[in-house]
């Protein structure tokens, strides 16, 4: 905006606001019903939705995968999308850090004296690109499978054979999921990539022996399963070595 | 002498000189009496009055529809999490091995201690929601366009303030989630450039997490940061009435209807 767009503005603000009405009581009233319906929004969303408290912090377990609250999905899915090493400090710290410098820029970089949005099309068009993008990574975020669970599709084989195998299926998957597995290994839509492979089609690759032999005797950093009860284990290789 | 004040006190809420034949009020009219000397007496001390009028009867341009109530939506939401969170730290201890019963005793036991740590979590998500409505009014409007830069960045830093807050108060509950939430979010700011380590040492209180690593985020949480964005609200008020909030981005001022008649 030059010196004449300026005083321009200024001038046909005055005019506006000179035939505007007091603040108070008119524009306190529509603040005050906005006021009862953020409360009463608030105060609902406390009867209906309660306050959990999961189980108490434990810094020993390893196998917890961390989830944010459901405003910051968007960083967190960033951060699951961009996959190369070199590039992770550039999604934690190199985008919002840029993204946040340009907020606080906006009104030294965008000094057009045009301020209606359909007159403005660049900018509109960038905010709105910006507000999808958030929307679409927070439901990403917000879609990603549980830490604690293999939501895998039962394998046809496995659900066409039933009984025995299908039940050890189950309880393998079971085992799988409760034994820290998903801090290090992918299957499916659940854990995360690495630094263990990704064991979705694992029984493509290896023979139910060889996984065996692998639980027990892993390349470090994994752990020995060696320790399992019997049971377990034997569910644990049935299930793996199914995953085809 | 006579002070000229920006903005005047509208006709209807000016107080009329008693008409003759007119009855006496009374006491109502005493109160009323009492009330106005309680009034003057603070004036005459502070001179008040006139910033109050300044910031009550300034007028609002027209057509100021209902997208103007956000950011007073906003402080509401701010102002409640404030009163909750004053009654959350009249139970709670921020210490790393009393914080999660405290938390429980507030949830399963305190009077009334679900519905306050209820309204405390849920209105923080609202106050997030709130402050990127606020935000999105303000850019697709252009309201951050001159002479309105300058609240454009305090709110910018608003903005940044809230979601500091909600980082430092996830860890507060100390259950699985928040502890572990907290510990990703740690490690990714320390993968920042130049100051990501230091700032890390700054927010655990030591290379690692510890045992006064709770009571700084405390700290953080409840003193540090309220008292920024209180302050920062002020100034962002303080702006909003200097410079008048905008008028919708459509709308035309019409001709004086003096200069009209004239001419004509």
């Amino acid at each position: 905006m030059n010196r004449q767009q300026k005083e321009e503005y200024l001038r046909e603000y005055a005019i506006l606001k000179a035939q505007g009405k007091p603040f108070f009581p008119y524009a306190v009233a529509k603040d005050a019903i906005m006021a009862v319906i953020v409360m009463a929004v608030i105060i609902t969303m406390s009867i209906v939705l309660g306050a959990e408290l999961g189980p108490k912090a434990d810094p020993t377990t390893t196998t917890y995968v961390p989830r944010p609250e459901w405003y910051f999905y968007f960083l967190f899915e960033l951060l699951r999308i961009i996959k190369p090493d070199y590039l992770v400090p550039l999604a934690t710290l190199g985008i919002p850090t840029i993204c946040l410098i340009l907020l606080f820029l906006l009104p030294f970089f965008d000094r057009g004296p045009e301020r209606r949005p359909e007159k403005r099309p660049l900018a509109t068009s960038f905010g709105i690109f910006v507000i999808a993008a958030m929307a679409y990574l927070t439901y990403l975020g917000a879609s990603a499978g549980s830490p604690t669970e293999i939501e895998l599709e039962t394998p046809k084989a496995v659900r066409s054979q039933g009984g025995e195998v299908l039940a050890q299926f189950e309880a393998g998957r079971a085992v799988a999921a409760q034994s820290g597995c998903l801090a290090c290994h992918k299957f499916g839509e659940n854990g995360n990539d690495g630094p263990g492979p990704e064991l979705t089609h694992i029984g493509e690759r290896m023979y139910p022996e060889s996984i065996r032999r692998t639980l027990i005797n892993p390349t470090s950093p994994m752990p020995s399963f060696k320790d399992l009860p019997e049971d377990k284990f034997n569910d644990l290789v049935v299930f793996l070595s199914n995953l085809k | 002498m006579k002070l000229k004040l920006s903005a005047p006190i509208p006709a209807g809420l000016k107080p009329q000189p008693r008409r003759p034949g007119e009855k006496d009020p009374g006491a109502a009219g005493a109160a009323k009496e009492a009330g106005i000397s309680a009034v003057d007496w603070l004036d005459e001390r502070t001179s008040l009055s006139g910033a109050a009028r300044w910031m009550m009867f300034r007028k609002v341009p027209k057509g100021t529809n209902w997208f103007y109530t956000l950011g007073s939506a906003t402080m509401i939401a701010f102002l409640s999490q404030a009163v909750t969170g004053v009654f959350l730290a009249m139970y709670y201890r921020p210490s790393a091995a009393e914080a999660y019963e405290s938390v429980r005793y507030i949830t399963n036991e305190a009077f009334l201690g679900e519905f306050v740590r209820g309204m405390h979590k849920w209105g923080s998500t609202v106050m997030v929601i709130l402050v990127f409505l606020h935000m999105g009014r303000t850019y697709f409007f252009g309201a951050y366009k001159y002479p309105r830069e300058l609240n454009w960045v305090v709110g910018a830093v608003l903005l940044v303030l809230t979601m500091l807050m909600s980082f430092t108060g996830y860890l507060l509950p100390f259950d699985q989630k928040s502890y572990w939430a907290t510990i990703v979010g740690v490690n990714i700011n320390g993968t920042g450039p130049l100051v990501g380590p230091y700032l890390n040492d700054f927010l655990l209180a030591g290379p690692d997490f510890g045992a006064t690593t709770l009571s700084r985020f405390y700290a953080i949480h409840m003193m540090l940061v309220p008292g920024l964005i209180a302050a920062l609200i002020g100034a962002h008020l303080y702006l909003v009435a200097k410079l008048g909030t905008t008028a919708p981005p459509w709308l035309k001022a019409e001709k004086d209807p003096e200069l009209r008649k004239e001419s004509a």
